[in-house]
């Protein structure tokens, strides 16, 4: 597995970890009502889950295993600027809605999302491709 | 494919049946009056699809296919990955019975089957890093 990898993947096995803790503290809440304040916490575990863990994980195992150019991932500097987008977009994101900050702060963290796909993108694109090619 | 591997990968199919079944019904409400349990029913579906389809074939598959951890224990240890399975769908179907059960219920019952279906997939998951962590690493 190559190192990129190793960064996606365990970043994405943090964010599981969180995302189920955020999870497991909303459902206990609906069971006990302790403070309605927990429920902040809903779009920020959706965050952590769908994108931290699935999207991350999906990356990092598609930075992997697609198609290599003979032994070459082919140039890994977008797919390196990926992972960095996405996380720093995520976590904008998540700090953004849960401090109840500007939105122009979750907004920045959309962007770097999207261009963290679109970079994940260049890397990948041209190893989706036939064996031997 | 190691044995545990199909039980996660049968199940997820199992839960992604459920889910999409689920959501024929949610729909369903749309047009026709249901009882008020299916209206709670929301959450479930989305539980159902993340957690018992998407994350729990994740499951099956990352420890199958990923590197080695050892060469005495390839997959680490097959324990957790038993455990975070049975903890994993434990917490799920309390979570299908407790969720419209407290919404159409009183009863005090219902919000300890909420906390304990918490506490289960919360292990699951940590039972599941904890068991993957060794294992993502440069060949």
């Amino acid at each position: 597995m190559p190192r990129l990898s190793t960064w996606f993947i365990k970043a994405s096995l943090i964010y599981l970890a969180t995302g189920f803790t955020l999870g497991a503290l909303m459902l206990a809440n609906k069971g006990l009502r302790l403070d309605p304040v927990f429920w902040r916490l809903l779009p920020v575990h959706i965050e952590l889950l769908l994108t931290g863990w699935i999207v991350q994980l999906a990356m990092g195992v598609a930075f992997w295993i697609l198609p290599r150019f003979q032994s070459s991932r082919g140039d890994v500097r977008p797919a390196w600027a990926a992972f960095a987008l996405l996380n720093g977009g995520l976590l904008l994101v998540a700090a953004g809605t849960l401090l109840g900050a500007p939105g122009w702060i979750a907004l920045a963290g959309r962007l770097a999302e999207v261009a963290a796909v679109a970079a994940f993108a260049l890397n990948a694109w041209p190893r989706v491709k036939p064996i031997g090619v | 494919m190691p044995a545990i591997t199909r039980w996660y990968v049968r199940t997820s199919m199992v839960y992604l049946i459920a889910a999409l079944s689920l959501a024929v019904l949610l729909a369903l409400a749309q047009v026709v009056e249901l009882p008020k349990l299916l209206q709670a029913a929301g959450p479930v579906y989305f539980h159902l699809f993340l957690v018992g389809w998407v994350t729990q074939l994740i499951m099956g598959i990352v420890f199958w296919m990923f590197p080695k951890y050892s060469k005495e224990r390839p997959r680490g240890r097959e324990g957790l990955a038993v455990a975070t399975y049975i903890l994993l769908n434990a917490g799920l179907l309390l979570r299908m019975l407790g969720e419209p059960g407290a919404a159409v219920s009183v009863s005090p019952l219902w919000s300890w089957v909420l906390v304990l279906s918490a506490t289960l997939q919360w292990l699951a998951g940590m039972l599941f890093v904890a068991n993957t962590w060794g294992r993502v690493k440069e060949r």
